[in-house]
Protein backbone atom coordinates (compact mmCIF):
# COMPACT_ATOMS: atom_id res chain seq x y z
CA UNK A 1 0.00 0.00 0.00
CA UNK A 2 1.39 3.45 -0.80
CA UNK A 3 1.85 5.30 2.45
CA UNK A 4 2.11 8.77 1.31
CA UNK A 5 -1.50 8.12 -0.72
CA UNK A 6 -3.48 6.68 2.35
CA UNK A 7 -2.16 9.63 4.43
CA UNK A 8 -3.50 12.23 1.91
CA UNK A 9 -6.83 10.03 1.72
CA UNK A 10 -7.23 10.38 5.71
CA UNK A 11 -6.67 13.41 5.18
CA UNK A 12 -9.41 14.48 2.49
CA UNK A 13 -11.72 12.40 4.62
CA UNK A 14 -11.24 13.72 7.64
CA UNK A 15 -11.49 17.65 6.25
CA UNK A 16 -14.55 16.26 4.84
CA UNK A 17 -15.95 15.07 7.92
CA UNK A 18 -15.27 18.03 9.73
CA UNK A 19 -17.19 19.88 7.03
CA UNK A 20 -20.40 17.78 7.39
CA UNK A 21 -20.02 18.02 10.57
CA UNK A 22 -19.76 21.80 10.38
CA UNK A 23 -23.33 21.75 8.01
CA UNK A 24 -25.00 19.42 10.13
CA UNK A 25 -24.59 21.61 13.16
CA UNK A 26 -25.22 25.15 11.62
CA UNK A 27 -28.47 23.24 9.14
CA UNK A 28 -30.09 21.80 12.26
CA UNK A 29 -33.29 23.56 13.31
CA UNK A 30 -33.42 25.62 16.20
CA UNK A 31 -34.66 24.18 19.39
CA UNK A 32 -38.86 24.87 19.80
CA UNK A 33 -37.69 25.71 23.35
CA UNK A 34 -37.43 29.32 22.41
CA UNK A 35 -39.82 31.24 21.18
CA UNK A 36 -37.12 33.95 19.66
CA UNK A 37 -34.04 33.03 17.30
CA UNK A 38 -30.74 32.90 18.43
CA UNK A 39 -31.03 35.07 22.02
CA UNK A 40 -28.18 34.69 24.30
CA UNK A 41 -27.94 33.08 27.89
CA UNK A 42 -27.59 36.73 29.07
CA UNK A 43 -31.18 37.38 28.14
CA UNK A 44 -32.54 34.04 28.00
CA UNK A 45 -31.23 32.59 31.69
CA UNK A 46 -29.31 35.38 33.52
CA UNK A 47 -31.90 38.51 32.76
CA UNK A 48 -34.90 36.32 32.64
CA UNK A 49 -34.45 34.94 36.06
CA UNK A 50 -33.40 38.47 37.22
CA UNK A 51 -36.18 39.96 35.54
CA UNK A 52 -38.26 36.79 37.68
CA UNK A 53 -36.77 38.02 41.09
CA UNK A 54 -37.43 42.02 40.52
CA UNK A 55 -33.72 42.81 39.35
CA UNK A 56 -33.64 44.39 35.51
CA UNK A 57 -30.06 44.78 33.85
CA UNK A 58 -29.58 49.03 33.55
CA UNK A 59 -28.13 50.52 30.83
CA UNK A 60 -24.47 50.39 30.21
CA UNK A 61 -22.71 53.29 31.64
CA UNK A 62 -21.47 53.86 28.45
CA UNK A 63 -24.14 52.04 25.52
CA UNK A 64 -22.74 51.50 22.61
CA UNK A 65 -25.86 49.36 22.14
CA UNK A 66 -27.72 51.28 19.58
CA UNK A 67 -28.44 50.69 16.07
CA UNK A 68 -25.20 49.74 14.43
CA UNK A 69 -22.84 51.59 16.81
CA UNK A 70 -22.31 47.83 18.32
CA UNK A 71 -21.73 46.19 15.26
CA UNK A 72 -18.58 49.39 15.10
CA UNK A 73 -17.40 48.41 18.29
CA UNK A 74 -17.65 45.00 17.86
CA UNK A 75 -15.90 45.22 14.78
CA UNK A 76 -13.12 47.31 15.80
CA UNK A 77 -12.50 45.34 18.63
CA UNK A 78 -12.39 42.30 16.74
CA UNK A 79 -9.75 43.95 14.63
CA UNK A 80 -7.60 45.02 17.18
CA UNK A 81 -7.35 42.01 18.86
CA UNK A 82 -6.82 40.00 15.40
CA UNK A 83 -4.45 42.18 14.94
CA UNK A 84 -2.60 41.17 18.23
CA UNK A 85 -3.36 37.89 18.46
CA UNK A 86 -1.79 37.85 14.57
CA UNK A 87 1.59 40.23 15.66
CA UNK A 88 2.26 38.03 18.90
CA UNK A 89 1.29 34.61 17.45
CA UNK A 90 4.52 35.94 14.69
CA UNK A 91 6.67 37.32 17.64
CA UNK A 92 6.31 33.71 19.01
CA UNK A 93 6.50 31.32 16.65
CA UNK A 94 7.87 32.84 13.65
CA UNK A 95 10.50 35.11 14.82
CA UNK A 96 10.84 33.34 18.29
CA UNK A 97 10.26 35.63 20.18
CA UNK A 98 12.92 38.59 21.02
CA UNK A 99 14.63 37.30 23.80
CA UNK A 100 15.60 33.58 21.62
CA UNK A 101 16.15 35.79 18.72
CA UNK A 102 19.07 38.07 20.79
CA UNK A 103 20.32 35.26 22.65
CA UNK A 104 21.10 33.12 18.77
CA UNK A 105 22.43 36.56 17.72
CA UNK A 106 24.83 36.11 20.66
CA UNK A 107 25.68 33.02 20.48
CA UNK A 108 26.80 33.52 16.58
CA UNK A 109 28.71 36.59 17.10
CA UNK B 1 8.87 35.68 0.39
CA UNK B 2 8.98 34.75 4.00
CA UNK B 3 7.24 38.51 4.62
CA UNK B 4 4.21 37.78 2.22
CA UNK B 5 3.98 34.47 4.21
CA UNK B 6 4.09 35.92 7.71
CA UNK B 7 1.57 39.05 6.33
CA UNK B 8 -0.79 37.01 4.61
CA UNK B 9 -1.04 34.60 7.71
CA UNK B 10 -1.65 38.02 10.16
CA UNK B 11 -4.43 39.04 7.80
CA UNK B 12 -5.80 35.37 7.63
CA UNK B 13 -6.00 35.89 11.29
CA UNK B 14 -7.34 38.95 11.72
CA UNK B 15 -10.09 38.43 8.76
CA UNK B 16 -11.32 35.31 10.54
CA UNK B 17 -11.51 37.04 13.65
CA UNK B 18 -13.37 40.22 12.26
CA UNK B 19 -15.83 37.98 10.49
CA UNK B 20 -16.40 35.86 13.41
CA UNK B 21 -17.18 39.02 15.59
CA UNK B 22 -18.92 41.13 13.43
CA UNK B 23 -22.44 40.31 15.55
CA UNK B 24 -23.51 42.14 18.67
CA UNK B 25 -22.58 40.28 21.86
CA UNK B 26 -25.00 37.73 23.40
CA UNK B 27 -23.29 36.43 26.42
CA UNK B 28 -23.17 35.19 30.29
CA UNK B 29 -21.42 38.25 31.51
CA UNK B 30 -23.86 39.26 34.36
CA UNK B 31 -24.91 42.37 32.96
CA UNK B 32 -24.98 45.50 34.57
CA UNK B 33 -26.89 46.34 38.03
CA UNK B 34 -28.38 42.69 38.19
CA UNK B 35 -26.40 41.86 41.16
CA UNK B 36 -27.66 43.91 44.50
CA UNK B 37 -24.48 45.81 45.82
CA UNK B 38 -23.79 43.60 48.88
CA UNK B 39 -23.39 41.44 46.18
CA UNK B 40 -21.67 43.02 43.92
CA UNK B 41 -19.07 44.29 46.43
CA UNK B 42 -18.41 40.92 48.08
CA UNK B 43 -17.45 39.38 44.58
CA UNK B 44 -15.20 42.61 44.17
CA UNK B 45 -13.72 41.58 47.08
CA UNK B 46 -13.09 38.30 46.44
CA UNK B 47 -11.67 39.25 43.06
CA UNK B 48 -9.10 41.71 44.15
CA UNK B 49 -6.35 39.89 45.47
CA UNK B 50 -6.03 37.12 42.68
CA UNK B 51 -5.64 40.28 39.79
CA UNK B 52 -3.02 41.96 42.85
CA UNK B 53 -1.15 38.29 42.57
CA UNK B 54 -1.73 38.28 38.76
CA UNK B 55 -0.01 41.80 38.37
CA UNK B 56 3.08 40.72 40.79
CA UNK B 57 3.64 37.75 38.73
CA UNK B 58 3.31 39.32 35.47
CA UNK B 59 5.94 41.66 36.79
CA UNK B 60 8.50 38.95 38.00
CA UNK B 61 7.74 36.64 34.93
CA UNK B 62 7.99 39.37 31.89
CA UNK B 63 11.67 40.57 34.61
CA UNK B 64 12.92 37.15 33.77
CA UNK B 65 11.78 35.92 30.07
CA UNK B 66 11.45 38.45 27.12
CA UNK B 67 9.45 35.69 25.33
CA UNK B 68 7.20 35.80 28.33
CA UNK B 69 5.09 38.87 26.26
CA UNK B 70 4.20 38.39 23.47
CA UNK B 71 2.85 35.01 24.79
CA UNK B 72 0.83 37.45 27.31
CA UNK B 73 0.00 39.62 24.36
CA UNK B 74 -1.28 36.48 22.66
CA UNK B 75 -3.36 35.02 25.75
CA UNK B 76 -5.05 38.08 26.20
CA UNK B 77 -5.92 38.67 22.65
CA UNK B 78 -7.09 34.86 22.84
CA UNK B 79 -9.50 35.18 26.16
CA UNK B 80 -10.68 39.00 24.99
CA UNK B 81 -11.75 37.16 21.34
CA UNK B 82 -12.91 34.33 22.66
CA UNK B 83 -15.05 35.95 25.49
CA UNK B 84 -16.80 38.17 23.35
CA UNK B 85 -17.49 35.64 20.67
CA UNK B 86 -21.14 34.28 20.66
CA UNK B 87 -21.15 30.67 19.38
CA UNK B 88 -24.67 29.92 18.57
CA UNK B 89 -26.10 26.21 19.40
CA UNK B 90 -28.68 24.91 17.47
CA UNK B 91 -29.63 22.23 19.82
CA UNK B 92 -30.81 24.73 22.38
CA UNK B 93 -31.87 28.05 19.75
CA UNK B 94 -29.82 30.33 21.85
CA UNK B 95 -25.96 31.96 21.64
CA UNK B 96 -23.09 31.50 24.06
CA UNK B 97 -19.52 31.89 24.04
CA UNK B 98 -16.62 29.90 25.06
CA UNK B 99 -14.54 31.76 28.07
CA UNK B 100 -10.28 31.20 26.78
CA UNK B 101 -9.28 31.00 30.31
CA UNK B 102 -8.65 27.23 30.05
CA UNK B 103 -5.71 27.58 27.73
CA UNK B 104 -4.67 30.97 29.07
CA UNK B 105 -3.93 29.27 32.52
CA UNK B 106 -2.47 26.17 31.08
CA UNK B 107 0.33 28.48 29.32
CA UNK B 108 0.74 31.40 31.12
CA UNK B 109 -0.15 30.06 34.69
CA UNK B 110 -3.89 31.02 36.91
CA UNK B 111 -3.22 34.02 38.46
CA UNK B 112 -1.70 35.97 34.79
CA UNK B 113 -4.71 34.29 33.53
CA UNK B 114 -7.05 35.94 36.37
CA UNK B 115 -5.24 39.29 35.15
CA UNK B 116 -5.74 39.23 31.63
CA UNK B 117 -9.29 37.64 32.22
CA UNK B 118 -9.94 41.11 34.30
CA UNK B 119 -8.80 43.09 31.53
CA UNK B 120 -10.81 41.86 28.98
CA UNK B 121 -14.24 42.24 30.94
CA UNK B 122 -12.99 45.71 31.55
CA UNK B 123 -12.62 46.29 28.21
CA UNK B 124 -15.86 44.39 26.82
CA UNK B 125 -17.74 46.13 29.99
CA UNK B 126 -17.17 49.90 29.00
CA UNK B 127 -17.26 49.32 25.33
CA UNK B 128 -19.41 46.51 24.48
CA UNK B 129 -22.12 46.51 26.32
CA UNK B 130 -21.03 43.32 27.71
CA UNK B 131 -20.86 42.23 31.25
CA UNK B 132 -21.22 45.40 33.72
CA UNK B 133 -19.05 47.55 36.11
CA UNK B 134 -20.83 46.90 38.78
CA UNK B 135 -20.69 42.63 38.21
CA UNK B 136 -16.90 43.66 37.32
CA UNK B 137 -16.02 41.02 40.26
CA UNK B 138 -18.58 38.57 39.79
CA UNK B 139 -17.33 38.14 36.08
CA UNK B 140 -13.76 38.01 37.20
CA UNK B 141 -14.44 35.74 39.95
CA UNK B 142 -16.29 33.06 37.83
CA UNK B 143 -14.70 33.54 34.45
CA UNK B 144 -11.53 34.72 35.81
CA UNK B 145 -10.78 32.52 39.47
CA UNK B 146 -12.67 29.71 39.18
CA UNK B 147 -12.08 28.93 35.05
CA UNK B 148 -8.37 29.39 35.17
CA UNK B 149 -8.00 27.10 38.52
CA UNK B 150 -10.19 25.16 37.66
CA UNK B 151 -8.33 24.79 34.20
CA UNK B 152 -4.97 24.40 35.56
CA UNK B 153 -5.83 22.20 38.26
CA UNK B 154 -6.94 19.45 35.56
CA UNK B 155 -4.21 20.04 33.20
CA UNK B 156 -1.68 19.22 36.33
CA UNK B 157 -4.13 16.60 38.05
CA UNK B 158 -3.98 14.77 34.71
CA UNK B 159 -0.82 15.24 33.37
CA UNK B 160 0.45 14.01 37.04
CA UNK B 161 -1.35 10.66 36.06
CA UNK B 162 0.16 10.31 32.97
CA UNK B 163 -2.89 11.73 30.35
CA UNK B 164 -1.44 12.83 27.00
CA UNK B 165 -1.22 16.52 26.47
CA UNK B 166 -4.28 16.88 24.00
CA UNK B 167 -6.61 15.09 26.73
CA UNK B 168 -5.21 17.38 29.37
CA UNK B 169 -5.59 20.14 27.26
CA UNK B 170 -9.29 19.00 26.67
CA UNK B 171 -10.87 18.04 30.37
CA UNK B 172 -9.10 21.56 31.48
CA UNK B 173 -10.98 23.65 28.85
CA UNK B 174 -13.96 21.82 29.38
CA UNK B 175 -14.24 21.97 32.93
CA UNK B 176 -13.06 25.84 32.70
CA UNK B 177 -16.13 26.21 30.75
CA UNK B 178 -18.60 24.34 33.01
CA UNK B 179 -16.80 25.87 36.26
CA UNK B 180 -17.31 29.16 35.17
CA UNK B 181 -21.24 28.70 34.38
CA UNK B 182 -21.54 26.67 37.76
CA UNK B 183 -20.36 29.83 39.33
CA UNK B 184 -22.44 32.25 37.35
CA UNK B 185 -25.71 30.07 38.30
CA UNK B 186 -24.00 31.05 42.24
CA UNK B 187 -23.44 33.98 41.97
CA UNK B 188 -27.07 35.30 40.16
CA UNK B 189 -28.96 32.47 42.31
CA UNK B 190 -27.28 34.00 45.30
CA UNK B 191 -27.74 37.88 44.32
CA UNK B 192 -31.56 37.68 43.21
CA UNK B 193 -33.31 35.44 45.24
CA UNK B 194 -33.99 38.11 47.86
CA UNK B 195 -36.27 35.51 50.38
CA UNK B 196 -36.43 32.61 48.10
CA UNK B 197 -34.52 29.35 49.20
CA UNK B 198 -30.78 29.56 47.40
CA UNK B 199 -31.23 25.80 45.99
CA UNK B 200 -33.94 25.45 43.90
CA UNK B 201 -33.01 29.20 42.24
CA UNK B 202 -29.51 27.63 41.96
CA UNK B 203 -30.75 24.65 40.18
CA UNK B 204 -33.09 26.29 38.36
CA UNK B 205 -30.61 28.56 36.39
CA UNK B 206 -27.43 26.01 35.98
CA UNK B 207 -30.32 23.37 34.23
CA UNK B 208 -31.06 26.41 32.08
CA UNK B 209 -27.65 26.88 30.94
CA UNK B 210 -26.88 22.97 29.85
CA UNK B 211 -28.47 23.12 26.98
CA UNK B 212 -25.74 25.74 25.36
CA UNK B 213 -22.71 25.28 28.01
CA UNK B 214 -22.56 21.32 27.31
CA UNK B 215 -21.52 21.87 23.86
CA UNK B 216 -20.03 24.57 24.28
CA UNK B 217 -17.88 23.57 27.03
CA UNK B 218 -16.84 20.10 24.80
CA UNK B 219 -15.97 23.01 22.02
CA UNK B 220 -13.83 24.99 24.25
CA UNK B 221 -12.20 21.43 25.55
CA UNK B 222 -11.34 20.77 21.75
CA UNK B 223 -10.21 24.15 20.83
CA UNK B 224 -7.85 24.24 24.16
CA UNK B 225 -6.63 20.88 23.53
CA UNK B 226 -5.85 22.11 20.22
CA UNK B 227 -4.15 25.21 20.83
CA UNK B 228 -1.32 23.42 23.06
CA UNK B 229 -0.86 20.47 20.24
CA UNK B 230 -0.66 23.26 17.98
CA UNK B 231 2.09 25.03 20.40
CA UNK B 232 3.72 21.52 21.12
CA UNK B 233 4.15 21.15 17.35
CA UNK B 234 5.54 25.02 16.81
CA UNK B 235 6.73 25.69 20.32
CA UNK B 236 8.16 23.03 22.50
CA UNK B 237 10.47 24.92 24.07
CA UNK B 238 8.16 27.50 24.96
CA UNK B 239 6.25 24.76 26.75
CA UNK B 240 9.01 23.61 28.66
CA UNK B 241 10.00 26.86 29.70
CA UNK B 242 6.52 27.74 30.77
CA UNK B 243 6.71 24.58 32.94
CA UNK B 244 3.47 22.92 30.83
CA UNK B 245 5.93 20.00 29.49
CA UNK B 246 9.13 18.74 30.95
CA UNK B 247 12.59 18.95 29.21
CA UNK B 248 13.19 15.29 29.23
CA UNK B 249 9.40 14.98 27.40
CA UNK B 250 10.29 17.30 24.68
CA UNK B 251 14.04 15.65 24.17
CA UNK B 252 12.59 12.32 22.68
Amino acid sequence: MNRGTGTRDWGVVKKLLILSLFGIYFCLPTSVFCSEKWPGVDESVVEKYAKEHGREAWTPFINTDQGDLLLFVFLLAGAVGGFVAGYSWRMLIVEKAPGIKEAAQKKKS
Amino acid sequence: MNIFKIKSRSLWIASLFLQVLATPAHAMHIAEGILPFNWAALWFAVAVPFVAIGIRRLNALAKDDLSFKPLVGLMAAVVFIISCMPIPVPTAGTCSHPCGTGIASILVGPFVSILITSVALLIQALFLAHGGLTTWGADIVSMGVVGSFAAWFTFKGLRRLGAGLAVSGFMAGLLADWGTYLTTSVELASGIRGDAPFLPLFWKILIAFIPTQLPLGILEGAMTAGMVVLLYKKRPDLLVKMKVLRAEEVAV
